[in-house]
């Protein structure tokens, strides 16, 4: 009886959690449908004005291009990187290991501002360089590749090396075994560090506050929108698109990525 | 294979090629083919990270002069963060700077954060147990649900903040159209309160996940051999479960902690003017008032002032620590 108690008790507390966390945000959605321009209740009455007038936007859609290009270009380098990277620490024994990682992972822990801030006095001032979607693309692997490394830790630890040992044993080069072992096995780490990079590029600002010039991403975009009142509903609707495409995104990445792991490890990432 | 062309190598390494040589020690040393492999990465790493932290501590030492930077190096910077002046005091603190609105905005901001922080996780550790120790049947579904909030817009989760408090924003005019106030409440939006729940709600998500691999990681046999021994369920909770989560909290802690304190985002969308923070004070030294020399140590004196905090904390922790072993 008092263990029932317990579990309900701590049941509850959980889903008041969940509803906290998702309250607040699934608001945009709900006020995007709103015929009004003023973000309050009542609600006025249901209207798709808001998403139609966002097509017709060509400032929007050119960031949209935009985000989209440095999404998907920061998605593959950091990938790629994040695999290189974590096959080195899991399958070599590395002196120093411990030391390596931490740096690779400290992106995570500084403040983007103070990334942002660093990277822009090393572009503009000393290799006066333009900033540009390259510029903020570069921002974006530094902070996405720690994730697509632990991502794929994470899987590279969940099955055997020694098969990895029998492809080379067997007579298959180097090359060969990455092409036809490891790389098969990691694909659901590839596949989750691809999308969760690419959802981790298009959502951020600070950084691509700092290195964007004249170019924009949809959340420079958003930005620029928030000082007007009148836009505000269109902003919801964006934000409404942007946040049912992060959500897509990052609920397929876990499944592939957690489905697949055959440890039953707790992770992190 | 090792064995094929290692073999007449040896006697002979010094007359091949130097490609075949080079070849021989990749196929012999691990370490140094482990080593290759990351290169690029760290080639990237210190391109985008080593290097650009550098030219931040070197620009800190030079001086803005009008469009122009002065490359004399000189500590100016840094003492005009902390040149002793009229000064002005902050809850109730005396700040005796000549500009004291640097160390106020820092000393602001560091405990800003760490109210966020310490509300974060206590409402982060009994979710986490929840994941760990109750939700037997569903806890993939569970960890997808809070893990998803974390890949969403940050900029997007602070503007659903501001929608909600704003003078006419969601909860002012809920709660009138329902009758329970009349007029909208002001104090909702724009202040420090303001900046500590939205950043409680943003970072909610970031520390639940440590605590819960660290409470996920204990070997259950210890908690039926605490009940075995005729602990009850709170001196169990105490004596095992909450020390060795610990790790979970601490690292949960810095997690938060840390990126915070620099949070540039949160101040500007819901803080106002009495809810800013050093991060404000800093980008504007980039915009506006374009002092990059300033802005830059302005940035290293927060993250030494971090880094203080968070060695005191891990100090003080392990302390703990060692006395509790010790006793």
């Amino acid at each position: 009886m008092k263990r029932a108690m317990h579990l309900n008790l701590l049941g509850v507390y959980a889903i008041f959690i969940v509803a906290l966390l998702y309250g607040p945000v699934l608001l945009l959605p709900m006020f995007s449908f709103n015929d009004s321009i003023y973000i309050a209740f009542p609600l006025k009455g249901f209207t798709t004005k808001w998403y139609q007038e966002m097509a017709t936007n060509s400032a929007l859609l050119a960031a949209l291009m935009n985000s989209l290009k440095v999404g998907i270009g920061v998605a593959i380098v950091s990938t790629v990187l994040g695999l290189t990277a974590a096959k080195a620490v899991i399958r070599h024994r590395l002196p120093g290991k411990t030391q390596i990682v931490g740096m690779i992972m400290l992106p995570l822990l500084l403040p983007s501002l103070f990334l942002g801030i660093a990277l822009l006095i090393i572009l503009r001032k000393v290799f006066s360089v333009d900033l540009s979607l390259w510029t903020i693309g570069a921002g974006h692997v530094l902070i996405c590749m720690p994730f697509s490394m632990l991502i794929l830790i994470a899987r590279l630890e969940g099955f055997d090396k020694s098969l990895e040992e029998a492809s080379l044993d067997l007579g298959e080069n180097a090359w060969g075994t990455f092409w036809h072992v490891t790389f098969p096995l990691a694909l659901p780490g590839v596949i989750s560090s691809l999308l969760l990079s690419f959802t981790t590029s298009l959502d951020e600002f600070v950084i691509a506050f700092f290195l964007g010039g004249n170019d924009t991403t949809l959340p420079l975009f958003i930005w620029s929108q928030l000082r007007f009142p009148a836009k505000l509903p269109g902003v919801l609707a964006l934000g409404s698109c942007i946040l049912v495409l992060s959500i897509v995104i990052v609920v397929l990445a876990e499944v592939v990525r957690r489905r697949g792991v055959q440890s039953s490890k707790p992770t992190v990432f | 294979m090792a064995s094929v062309t290692g073999g007449p190598l040896v006697g002979h390494a010094r007359s091949r090629p130097l490609s075949q040589r080079f070849r021989a020690l990749l196929l012999r040393s691990e370490a140094l083919r482990g080593y290759i492999l990351l290169t690029p990465t760290l080639l990237v790493m210190f391109l985008l990270l080593v290097v650009p932290l550098c030219g931040m501590i070197a620009f800190s030492f030079f001086t803005q002069v009008y469009f122009d930077i002065d490359f004399t190096l000189t500590l100016k910077n840094y003492w005009s963060i902390i040149k002793p002046g009229a000064g002005n005091t902050y809850l109730g603190i005396p700040f005796p700077f000549e500009t004291p609105v640097y160390t106020i905005l820092l000393v602001k901001s560091l405990l800003m954060s760490l109210v966020a922080t310490s509300v974060i996780v206590l409402m982060a550790y009994p979710m986490a147990y929840f994941i760990a120790f109750r939700a037997t049947n569903h806890k993939f579904l569970w960890l997808v649900l809070i893990t998803v909030p974390l890949w969403t817009s940050y900029l997007l989760r602070v503007f659903a903040w501001k929608v909600i408090l704003g003078h006419n924003g969601v909860l002012n005019s809920g709660l009138i159209s329902i009758g329970v106030i009349e007029e909208p409440l002001g104090f909702l939006l724009y202040n420090p309160a303001a900046v500590i729940i939205t950043l409680t709600h943003a970072w909610l998500a970031f520390a639940i996940l440590p605590i819960y691999v660290s409470l996920e990681k204990i070997d259950r046999s210890l908690l039926e051999a605490a009940t075995d021994l005729g602990d009850s369920k709170l001196i169990r909770f105490l004596r095992v479960t909450l020390p060795l989560s610990l790790p979970g909290v601490i690292s949960s802690a810095l997690m938060v902690f840390i990126p915070t304190v620099g949070d540039y985002v949160t101040p500007a969308q819901v803080g106002g003017t009495s809810g800013i923070m050093i991060g404000t004070i800093i980008q504007r030294q980039f915009g506006a008032a374009n002092n990059w020399p300033l802005g830059s140590a302005l940035s290293i004196f927060m993250m030494l002032a971090v880094t203080a905090i968070v060695c005191l904390f891990l100090w003080g922790v392990g302390n703990d620590r060692i006395k509790a072993r010790g006793a």
